[in-house]
């Protein structure tokens, strides 16, 4: 009981960290906070399942182009739209607010809502620990989650292009001085976060079927788990995430399936209405928070 | 220099006369300042009174965007304040459970269930955004989107309040005239209201609040005081929507908390141009009849909203009442722009 409730908690922890990646990623570079980040969620799902099913494309290369495909959508989010009210946080909002709905509105009205919409397990068999048996997916969920993490780290320390990234994160007037162009920076960073939000899709969603309102409740952990967390560190992520994924098996599993969802919606009230910085958010967060 | 035109917008003298000295010579320009006016509050107050014509239906539709109206006044009124709102759901649910629960368990009749309901219900929305009142921008955009979601995952969980069957059986409203009538005086005299209001000394307050609000710190008044009492005055029309619809409805469910009354006003208040009272009106009922035009569409009237937000948003920002208001009230015409090297 207790080791399966460790087990599922790390799995649990590992699906919101995948989840939440892209949304922060962009939050923290570009400072838009990307409300559409649910709807390029599922989108992507819907297409690695098209490509996978009704075109017979090889999985690996499906998932490749959805990545692809979903990063290029990203990006043309940031030029079409988002680039005509930068600055001003409620039209961001709103913008990117009325594009996620839409698409996901889309797919509801296109008929999306059946029982045949999954992806496969990339990897299958399991693996039995003591008592608790895990499957390889979730296993590579635990893995691909740390991996990004890695890479993300790697990436925006000692890459040229993650540093200028990192640098307009940190104070964007005196990035622009040393010639990192703003509106590139923030371009990089929806196509970075749409090819995320993708990674994550085809890792999670094989493990139950595709539904519309996946797509609401990916965007709320991403808002919660960014709340909780603050933008500042990977580190702080990361322990949003443990907090989260362990909050909500505890309560499905002593109370009753209907408070997890509950959890990180009184995540997100308990921590901006205590302490707003979030739980390692430094100054820089009040700042802007308060 | 490149020789090119630019377009310039010059006051009508009407506009000049009417703000600067006040001197109005005749009838016709009375009637030029006051026309819109007057047609709206005579077109709204008439409106019931052509039931025959319009059919029940449409009525229903009228007041329906009445109660959307009246949540689009409670949004402005936040907005002026420099408190975005992702979910006047939130307002809209308490006033609904509030009167739901008086009439059901306390047996009180509508006349007395409705005002108590959206008094008890501001008084407890102030309470419950007290804490998280010192939050700016995105951030109180985020507690307001998810309170209505979290009270309606409570009431799923615990089963209070009916649970997810709701409170049923309640009292009816006398007729749908009534509704009708009653939601259009409201609408109407809360935007006088709110409009004299911010004309006022307690205006220039709230005003300054989401201007600058250290500036008004700096001043030596609480900030955090002067928002609780914008956020009070601002959950009275939006928890009597609620109430009122409950009662017209006879009941009350965890679809007062829906995603569907935090949509519209704020499509509202976006189309019509954000901080505009009457603005955020005339946004509520152009789009609150072309959506039920559009209802054979299902979910893609969600769409629909969705791509009117974007383009109101990036195309239209300041709204269809600013707009209209410049129009009305000024020229333009285009001018080169070597005029002025001279």
């Amino acid at each position: 009981m207790i080791e399966s409730m460790l087990v599922f908690g790390l799995v649990n922890s590992a699906v919101l960290m995948l989840i939440s990646l892209g949304f922060s990623l962009t939050f923290g570079l570009s400072g838009v906070a990307n409300f559409s980040h649910g709807g390029i969620y599922l989108l992507a799902g819907y297409l690695a399942f098209f490509l996978f099913r009704t075109l017979g494309l090889p999985y690996f290369i499906a998932v490749i182009i959805t990545v692809i495909v979903t990063a290029l959508l990203g990006a043309t989010i940031y030029k079409l739209v988002v680039i005509r009210v930068r600055g001003i946080a409620l039209n961001e909002v709103i913008a990117t607010f009325a594009i996620g709905i839409s698409i996901l509105e889309l797919f509801r009205w296109l008929g999306f809502i059946t029982y045949e919409f999954s992806l496969p397990y990339m990897l299958r068999g399991r693996l039995t620990l003591i008592e608790t048996t895990l499957d390889y997916q979730r296993l590579l969920i635990i893995l691909v989650a740390f991996l990004l993490a890695v890479f993300l780290w790697v990436f925006t320390h000692r890459t040229r292009i993650g540093l200028a990234l990192l640098g307009m994160a940190q104070d964007e007037y005196t990035a622009l001085s040393v010639g990192i162009d703003s509106d590139w920076a923030a371009t990089y960073s929806f196509a970075l976060g749409g090819a995320f939000a993708a990674i994550a899709a085809v890792m999670i969603l094989p493990l139950g079927i595709i539904n519309i309102n996946i797509g609401y409740e990916v965007l709320l952990i991403a808002l919660a788990v960014t709340v909780l967390g603050g933008l500042e560190s990977t580190k702080g992520l990361i322990l949003g995430c443990i907090i989260l994924g362990y909050a909500q098996i505890f309560t499905s599993t002593f109370f009753a399936p209907h408070w997890k969802e509950a959890v990180y919606l009184a995540a997100i009230l308990i921590v901006l209405a205590v302490k707003p910085s979030g739980l390692l958010g430094k100054f820089k967060e009040l700042e802007e928070r308060v | 220099m490149k020789a090119g035109y630019r377009k310039e917008r010059i006051d009508r003298g009407i506009k000049a006369r009417a703000d600067d000295i006040f001197a109005i010579s005749s009838y016709r320009e009375i009637l030029y300042l006051m026309g819109p006016r007057l047609l709206a509050v005579v077109g709204l107050l008439l409106f019931p009174l052509f039931k025959d014509i319009t059919g029940a239906y449409w009525q229903t539709v009228g007041f329906i965007a009445c109660i959307i109206a009246l949540l689009t006044l409670s949004w402005n009124f936040l907005f002026s304040v420099g408190l975005v709102s992702l979910g006047q759901a939130f307002f809209f649910g308490i006033g609904a459970y509030f009167t739901g629960y008086f009439n059901h368990t306390c047996g009180l009749a509508p006349l007395f269930s409705i005002p108590l309901a959206t008094v008890c219900g501001a008084v407890l929305c102030t309470i419950l955004i007290f804490p998280v009142l010192r939050l700016r921008g995105i951030y109180f955009a985020l507690i307001t989107f998810a309170l209505p979601l979290f009270l309606m995952r409570i009431i799923e969980a615990t089963g209070y309040l009916g649970g997810t069957e709701g409170i049923s059986g309640l009292q009816r409203l006398p007729s749908l005239t009534f509704s009708v009538y009653i939601t259009v005086v409201l609408v109407l005299a809360v935007t006088f209201i709110f409009l004299r209001l911010f004309d006022t000394d307690y205006g220039l307050v709230l005003r300054a609040i989401h201007d600058n609000d250290m500036s008004v710190l700096a001043g030596g008044l609480s900030v955090q005081w002067y928002k609780a009492q914008a956020v009070f005055l601002a959950a009275l029309p939006a928890t009597f929507a609620g109430a009122l619809m409950t009662h017209h409805y006879r009941v009350v469910g965890m679809p007062a908390f829906a995603v569907e009354y935090s949509l519209l006003p704020l499509t509202a208040a976006v189309v019509g141009g954000t901080g505009t009272f009457a603005g955020g009106v005339l946004g509520a009922l152009i789009l609150v009849p072309v959506s039920e035009m559009l209802r054979a569409f299902g979910t893609l009237r969600i769409v629909m909203y969705g791509m009117m937000l974007i383009l109101f948003v990036v195309g239209l920002p300041e709204g269809i009442y600013r707009f209209g208001q410049r129009k009305y009230f000024q020229f333009e015409r285009i001018v080169p722009l070597e005029e002025k090297e001279k």
